[in-house]
């Protein structure tokens, strides 16, 4: 069977379970039927504000993701190659990796005020330390031999770094952007949830309160949609062809 | 000319060499000869600059190749690109023409994973002579090949040699292999490590170059 085929098998088996459990509630307002919730996502599609929360959210989590991937690839890099920078800023790192998510978020709020600067402050703090370690792996086991190389036929620095180490690190890079949109997307919807008025978290956080699941599930799916779209468009496709010299 | 005065090379408490000192004139091939864990790595390190912590003064020029003990290139680019990244300064058509130097004139678009190591080491050869280098140095450069590879690999490194006339300095443990390439021979033995047979030793007369070909 090929993948697609099962992927397909997969995903049915969990609508039917959906709809068996739909059934056993035997209430909407608990449970609705997948099928239940086509008319409230036109509705809302139709409106214009599914579309514009998902604009909203989605820049958020942009934002939030090229603010931490830059620093933390930055940091890992260089705590990765200077031994003496990793024992200083080390615990500092193991301090932000167990700070709670919703802790950061909190302070972040009350230092900063309820505004744009704060969420994304917020979500980038709680995604540094996690990029900064995972590259940091990588820069540590760059090859001290490529490096030799690169010193002894004089390479410029920037070719050296580009055509040297980047792909000694992409295996890392990738593996931290992935990992890093999966968690920074839930993130963002924390931050919208306690304290923006616009955006996916904010509609599920006034859904919430109308206990409306039919529409906190419409809000909820949209964006796991649109972030596997996101998954399989864009951060697969990067993923082998960074990779290709290894399956040549 | 390069001079190498190294008065001592330490790892640590470890003493790996100690007063190692000869000069090498251009054009010049110094085979280093030695068992093996002796420093003789080390040494070329030195040479090269890859290594400055050591007490002595060592004199380079600052065009420089290197072929390392692996052929050391980079696995995510092609064969041509290898070249070209490391020489930014070569044409694409320089750059082709040396790889068909070595033979390697199909294989400008294979990622080095493709190659074979006998043609991953000729292309590290390519990077080394392409450069057009004042100093040469070779590591062990025929190591973990099959005979008659390693055979043919000696014939080019000579070919090439005689070519771009780099000084040059290589090691290795087998005196057959030193014999054939090499002007000098120099010997490192005991620890710290140091030059037991001076070249003359060998070789009485540093022979012009034109008179060795000659010979060869």
């Amino acid at each position: 069977m090929t993948n697609t085929v099962i992927r397909a098998i997969s995903l049915s088996a969990f609508l039917v379970t959906w709809l068996l459990l739909a059934g056993l509630a035997n209430d909407p307002t608990v449970l609705p039927p997948p099928q239940g919730l086509v008319q409230p996502f036109l509705s809302e599609l139709a409106s214009g504000t599914l579309l514009s929360s998902l604009v909203i959210t989605v820049l958020r989590v942009i934002a939030a993701f090229a603010l931490a991937m830059s620093i933390g690839v930055v940091l890992g890099m260089l705590m990765g190659t200077k031994p003496a920078l990793d024992r200083w800023l080390d615990p500092w790192l193991v301090v932000f990796l167990n700070l709670p998510a919703l802790v950061l978020i909190v302070l972040c709020y009350l230092w900063i005020g309820l505004n744009e600067t704060a969420a994304i402050v917020a979500v980038t703090l709680n995604k540094v330390p996690n990029v900064t370690t995972i590259v940091r792996e990588g820069a540590r086991s760059l090859n001290p031999e490529l490096k030799a190389m690169a010193q002894v036929y004089r390479m410029r620095r920037s070719v050296y770094l580009r055509h040297v180490v980047l792909p000694q690190l992409a295996p890392f890079i990738t593996g931290a952007a992935r990992s890093g949109i999966a968690v920074i997307w839930k993130i963002v919807l924390v931050v919208e949830f306690l304290g923006r008025s616009n955006g996916i978290g904010f509609q599920i956080h006034l859904y919430f309160q109308l206990f409306d699941v039919a529409m906190v599930l419409v809000y909820a799916l949209s964006f796991i949609g649109f972030m596997l779209l996101v998954e399989w468009l864009l951060l697969q496709p990067a993923e082998k062809r960074v990779t290709a010299w290894r399956h040549a | 000319m390069i001079q190498v005065d190294v008065r001592a090379k330490d790892f640590g408490s470890t003493h790996v060499l100690k007063n190692v000192s000869f000069t090498l004139h251009p054009g010049e091939c110094l085979a280093v000869l030695g068992p093996s864990g002796i420093g003789k790595s080390t040494l070329l390190r030195l040479v090269a600059g890859i290594d400055t912590n050591f007490s002595g003064t060592i004199t380079r020029p600052d065009n420089i190749a290197f072929v390392f003990q692996e052929p050391t290139l980079l696995p995510w680019r092609n064969a041509l690109d290898n070249l070209l990244l490391v020489h930014p300064g070569l044409s694409r058509q320089v750059a082709q023409e040396s790889l068909a130097r070595v033979g390697l004139a199909e294989k400008a678009a294979a990622f080095p994973g493709q190659l074979s190591l006998g043609q991953q080491r000729r292309l590290a050869l390519a990077r080394a002579f392409v450069g057009r280098p004042e100093l040469l140095i070779l590591d062990e450069p025929f190591a973990s090949l099959d005979q008659e590879t390693a055979m043919r690999m000696r014939a080019l490194t000579q070919y090439l040699l005689k070519e771009v006339r780099p000084a040059t300095l290589f090691v290795t443990h087998e005196r057959d292999e030193a014999r054939q390439l090499a002007d000098r021979i120099l010997e490192l033995s005991g620890s710290p490590a140091t030059i037991t047979k001076q070249p003359a030793a060998l070789h009485n007369v540093v022979r012009p170059l034109f008179q060795r070909e000659e010979l060869k």
